[in-house]
């Protein structure tokens, strides 16, 4: 994987909701082109990770930069697809896909006129393999179409980066894995940076050359108590093997054990690691403890 | 009834209890059953009086009302030379339409505005559940005052009468779309005006329509309150002008008559929202 490191970069990031603290200083480096994905327990705070990325919500405290920039509220540069309603109802599919160029267009480029966007958005529904189906409503496609059109809606725009929030969590297994092919496809040919949440460490471990677990399973030196306001952390970094475009490596020894150890490390709540311990063995893994959580 | 192997499934009951099903014709003959039963109870009721008192003007037999509407939608009348139902339908219907559309129109802008913009929502959401809370029919003296006894006051009392409910429920509507959809609009490009009108705008439409429909009713009442006090046209007017000669045979036809026409508006409305937001019932509208 060619890499330009400091594509995303997450520095010392707290987010507390009243006074509750959810992300407790997360320390982040994702390159350009990577396929990052990130599991957790339930209600560890993924979703909150990704909001701040998408710039919908601020930090308590820390910075995020996306090429070395601040991000601030949505924009153009981050593209987004949650579970669900990330497409308009009242827009048929076609009319969805093309509104981001509609709306404004991509940043920097020529105005298009009507005929350029309806061509490009053409092209787009068949890359999405939805060509006959360009005049229908969202209600009238089933999940899978749908997260499909949601994610072409975004790649239209051409994001430095793509954001999913389990996306394919509300599908059945079956197409859920159609989908999880279709989008390493999709990965491979336009080269884009994925960060992907999900709660399912199978569909983690398959889709990324990046994995990243956040969980608020482990302990540091501030102790043990009750008035220890401790929030999630990324409690393991790891480069699983190559990703192939086919669900055979699902079945590899080295897939599964990959698996049983992340449910150890990042699920089991009577399993606890110190901070200083974390399996963070990519590459572009690094963690600045303070002195609390490190004495 | 017992279950006999014959007998696995037992059919539902056609009227009584949670799971009845009527069926189609059934449910026919059960929706005319209470028109029918009004209507034998009303011509009975007329055919005692009638035969106690020959000139009873409480309950008028139907040739009379019939005599009636000949009289007031089909001969032009001596004195004004015009149609008088027809007239007094259309200076009835100007007033309703216009009224209810400004309505619409404001309480889309300020319901979107304010259900969409937090600043918005601090300056103006007090003040219109203010306006929401006077009856608006104790202002309709003001409104004579300020506006006259002609068109202007009871367009205005339609207006006040309406605006602050379809103002809050489609302030309403904006809160209930997905706050995903806010972030996603902002991905694509979307400035905070295209956000308003070009997305929440279309989305908020097929509500801003049944809450006109909801409101229709209201409409009629102000409408009907202000001619029967101040008007020399109008439906109220009439039926408030003919009640001083006890003229139920105008009075009944009249009333037939407002309730066809509201009904016909809120059919077309209902007609309007299934072909033009078909989407909306599949996404939790109602139907
Ligand atoms: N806007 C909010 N206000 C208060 N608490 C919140 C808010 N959003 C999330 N939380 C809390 O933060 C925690 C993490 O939520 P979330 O990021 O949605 O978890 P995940 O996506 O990992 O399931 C949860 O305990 C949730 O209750
Ligand atoms: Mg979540």
């Amino acid at each position: 994987m060619s890499s330009q490191p400091g594509f995303l970069h997450i520095i010392d990031v707290y987010k507390a909701y009243n006074g509750k603290v959810i992300l407790d200083n997360i320390d982040l480096q994702v390159s350009r082109g990577e396929f990052c994905t990130v599991v957790g327990p339930s209600g560890c705070g993924k979703s909150t990770l990704l909001r701040l990325i998408i710039g919908a919500e601020v930090p308590t405290a820390g910075r995020i930069l996306l090429e070395q920039q601040s991000v601030g509220p949505p924009d153009i540069h981050r593209g987004i697809v949650f579970q669900k309603y990330s497409l308009f109802p009242h827009l048929t599919v076609l009319d969805n896909i093309s509104l981001g160029l509609r709306l404004g267009g991509r940043p920097g480029s020529k105005e298009m006129s009507g005929k350029e966007i309806y061509e490009e958005a053409t092209a787009m529904l068949e890359k999405i393999r939805l060509a006959e189906h360009g005049n229908k409503y969202p209600h009238e496609l089933s999940g899978g179409m749908q997260q499909r059109v949601a994610i072409g809606q975004s790649l239209i725009m051409k994001p430095k980066i793509l954001v999913m929030d389990e996306p394919f969590g509300a599908l059945d297994p079956n197409t859920r894995e159609n989908m999880q092919l279709f989008l390493v496809e999709l990965w491979e040919q336009e080269k884009m940076t994925v960060f992907f949440v999900t709660h399912d460490l199978e569909e983690a471990a398959f889709l990324g050359t990046r994995l990243l677990v956040l969980s608020q399973y482990y302990v540091d030196d501030r102790g043990n108590g009750r008035q220890v306001n401790r929030g999630a952390k990324i409690t393991a970094d790891y480069q699983p093997p190559a990703t192939v475009s086919s669900k055979a490596v699902k079945q590899t020894r080295e897939f599964n054990e990959l698996i049983a150890c992340i449910r150890r490390e990042g699920f089991d709540p009577d399993f606890l690691q110190h901070a200083e311990e974390f399996n963070l063995k990519h590459p572009d893994s690094f963690q600045t403890l303070t002195r609390e959580e490190s004495g | 009834m017992d279950k006999s192997p014959e007998q696995p499934t037992r059919k539902p009951p056609r009227f009584f209890g949670i799971h009845a099903r009527p069926g189609k014709a059934f449910s026919i003959v059960l929706a005319i059953l209470p028109f029918a039963v009004l209507l034998i109870v009303y011509l009975t009721a007329s055919e005692i009086r009638h035969r106690e008192n020959e000139a009873d003007k409480l309950l008028p037999k139907i040739s009379q009302m019939t005599a009636a509407v000949q009289h007031m939608a089909f001969e032009k009348n001596r004195r004004t030379g015009t149609y008088l139902m027809l007239n007094d339908t259309l200076a009835s219907m100007k007033r309703l339409l216009i009224g209810t559309g400004l309505a619409a129109a404001t309480a889309l802008l300020l319901g979107l505005n304010i259900g969409l913009f937090p600043g918005i929502n601090a300056a103006l959401n007090p003040f219109i559940t203010f306006i929401a809370m006077i009856p608006p029919l104790s202002v309709l003296p003001i409104l004579f005052i300020s506006f006259g006894v002609d068109e202007a006051a009871k367009i205005v009392l339609i207006f006040l009468g309406i605006f602050p409910l379809i103002t809050r429920d489609i302030r309403l509507a904006v809160h209930k779309l997905p706050h995903e959809q806010l972030t996603k609009a902002a991905t694509l490009g979307a400035s905070q005006f295209q956000l308003a009108y070009r997305i929440i705008l279309p989305q908020v439409m097929p509500r801003l329509i049944e809450a006109v429909r909801l409101s229709l009713g209201s409409a009629w009442l102000f409408l009907i309150a202000a001619e029967a006090i101040a008007a020399s046209s109008g439906l109220g007017y009439r039926i408030f002008l003919v009640r001083r000669y006890l003229a139920m045979d105008v009075i009944l036809p009249y009333v037939l008559w407002i309730t066809f026409l509201g009904f016909v508006m809120d059919w077309l409305l209902r007609h309007i929202m299934r072909c033009f937001y078909p989407w909306y019932a599949a996404n939790g509208g109602h139907k």
